[in-house]
């Protein structure tokens, strides 16, 4: 039966700030963690009194820790709070249990930029994750086009036309993928299953900012969302301005994920799996629920890379092999212990 | 009598299908009125335009003397609290998350409720005695308990107006007749101008002051319950032959639906 316990209990800002702490102090624990591992050991006393400055390192180590892993971590943990933070915000807003922030099409979308980007030599730091996310923000466009009548935009509508934009972009990357043979294939497939290791702190700079501001954006709409899981009409109803509350979210999500995406690839699977397992301890108030996702989601993209980037070292997996692989069976077994929270009708 | 929830001429199409026309009455504080008719008559749909939910053709509707089109959804949640026919919550919020979000309205950005939310929503379960359900999961409830907590909600609105669509479609006998004496004490203890949909006349003629009858998207009748329900408009409307008498004990209409065997011609 449904799960007794925390769930009852009153979100109280108390409840949210001490969650929040505790999933911060993982977040940099984890983060502390992946900083010592890699080709080039650092022991994690090394880490803790660099850190602190009491205890200097080869400039050789030095330039790894700071040019190499530490723009990589933060990146990692950006683009997971962002897709996590996504997933949870779509599954309210479509009311549905298989929302992630890709599923209206962004994915596709900005791999067509990043692809063509590929295909045409451009390079990392500037000319694929701008192309990349110019033909994200497009598609997200289209489909909200689409599907808006009447200035509402109705949830199933928007769902299929997001599948449907989905499937034909794909069609038109694999296209892309076919006339390619020579090393670009590789930079093209690692891009697909989301590739951390052209991480930059000018990518950091650029999308933090916007995070931080949608984010806090958002949580303000944390009870309209509470709302609107009992249906549109009831939220209505009970005062929510509820296709306020739609367009701006939609458009602030697609937003930040096309900006991560542009950067990161598609790391599939964070903002589905992550969400639903905050969902499971914590329960369904979104005013506790979003900053545990999003944080959750920091973690885990963090520890995935981490994995991503060690596991066969010194070659490396794309990130997403990881979070599907580690993910999916975690996933299950909270599901079989659990049941998803999730009731339909 | 003009501070109620006025229609004034309401009319409303629907493709080719269904329309209202011409819809105008007043619903007053501390009044409780019935709103029956056949199936499609077009009720829910009143329903929800008294709530400001559609957009009317031509008419308006005045809340407290203001064009409800032109309140923002927040202004008419604190003003009238709609009770819904089915509600599905897609997650385990506790009994007391769902009637806490009837404070919403009265919120501003800070998306926590204070001390004086807690209370409100506290004496509405107790008014409506699903005290003892708070921290079960919604989805665990019963029909009747769920219709009290929904009604829970409702006040916890702190609204002056309440209107529920069918509470008692759902419900065995005793549950129905614990819904009408729980919307009758309430009309009255906190002054609530409450309008509600129902199948069921002759309960609703026992605790309405007045009856409103749908009829294909006209109003067929207003008034008390004596001067709508008779033998004659009820089988009319509903195209079913009826016998309106009255109840022995309460003197008020009762239907009795008379079946093919009783012989009765009604035309």
């Amino acid at each position: 039966m449904a799960l007794r316990g925390t769930k009852t209990q009153i979100v109280s800002p108390v409840r949210v700030l001490s969650i929040g702490i505790i999933l911060s102090i993982v977040l940099v624990v984890v983060a502390l963690t992946s900083l010592s591992m890699g080709p080039a050991k650092v022991s994690m006393g090394t880490i803790l009194a660099w850190c602190a400055g009491t205890q200097s390192v080869e400039q050789t180590t030095s330039m790894i820790l700071t040019k190499i892993r530490l723009p990589r971590i933060l990146l990692a943990g950006l683009v997971g709070f962002t897709l996590s933070l996504g997933g949870v915000v779509f599954q309210a807003l479509l009311r549905n249990p298989l929302a992630e922030p890709f599923i209206l099409g962004i994915s596709s979308g900005a791999a067509i930029g990043a692809i063509g980007g590929i295909m045409l030599g451009l390079g990392f730091t500037v000319g694929v994750p701008l192309l990349s996310f110019i033909s994200a923000l497009a598609t997200i466009l289209l489909v909200m086009g689409i599907s808006s009548r009447h200035g509402g935009l109705e949830s199933s509508t928007l769902l299929l036309t997001g599948v449907i934009v989905n499937a034909f972009f794909t069609a038109i990357i694999m296209f892309f993928i076919a006339t390619v043979s020579d090393s670009r294939l590789h930079s093209m497939l690692f891009w697909l299953y989301g590739d951390l290791s052209q991480s930059k702190y000018i990518q950091l700079s650029i999308s933090l900012p916007l995070v931080l501001i949608v984010s806090g954006l958002i949580y303000l709409f944390s009870r309209h969302l509470n709302l609107m899981v009992g249906g549109e009409e009831s939220a209505l109803q009970m005062g929510v301005e509820v296709e306020m509350v739609k367009w701006i979210s939609f458009i602030g999500i697609s937003l930040i994920t096309g900006v991560v995406v542009s950067f990161s690839g598609i790391i599939g699977f964070v903002g589905l799996i992550v969400p639903h397992l905050m969902r499971m301890i914590l329960g369904p108030d979104h005013r506790l629920l979003i900053p545990a996702s999003a944080l959750g989601g920091a973690v885990f993209l963090v520890a995935a890379d981490t994995v991503a980037r060690t596991i066969i070292s010194p070659s490396e997996l794309p990130v997403g092999v990881i979070t599907a692989f580690l993910g999916a069976p975690f996933f299950i077994y909270l599901l079989r212990k659990r049941g998803s929270q999730w009731t339909q009708g | 009598m003009d501070a109620g929830l006025i229609l004034k001429g309401v009319s409303f199409s629907y493709g080719n299908h269904w329309s209202l026309d011409g819809i105008s009455f007043g619903l007053n504080q501390g009044e409780l009125m019935g709103m029956i008719g056949p199936n499609g008559s077009g009720k829910s749909t009143l329903l929800r335009i008294m709530d400001g939910l559609v957009r009317m053709d031509q008419g308006e509707v005045l809340l407290l003397n203001r064009p409800i089109s032109r309140c923002r959804r927040n202004e008419v949640a604190r003003l009238i609290a709609m009770v819904p026919q089915e509600t599905t919550f897609r997650f385990g919020f506790s009994v007391f998350d769902v009637v806490l979000m009837g404070r919403f309205a009265h919120r501003g950005l800070f998306p926590f409720e204070g001390k004086e939310d807690l209370a409100i929503a506290r004496e509405s379960m107790r008014l409506t005695g699903t005290l003892d359900l708070e921290r079960r999961s919604i989805h665990e409830l019963s029909g009747g308990e769920k219709q009290r907590v929904l009604i829970a909600r409702a006040l916890t609105q702190k609204a002056q107006f309440v209107l529920l669509d069918e509470p008692t479609s759902q419900l065995d006998i005793r549950h129905k007749v614990e819904i009408f004496e729980l919307i009758s004490s309430l009309t009255q203890s906190q002054g609530l101008g409450v309008m509600v949909v129902s199948h069921d006349i002759s309960l609703a003629a026992q605790y309405c002051h007045r009856m409103l009858l749908l009829n294909e998207g006209r109003m067929h009748g207003i008034g008390s319950p004596d001067e709508v329900v008779t033998t004659n408009t009820i089988s009319e409307v509903y195209r079913c032959p009826v016998l309106v008498d009255k109840n022995p004990l309460t003197q008020t209409p009762r239907v009795t639906v008379l079946s093919k065997r009783a012989g009765v011609d009604i035309s």
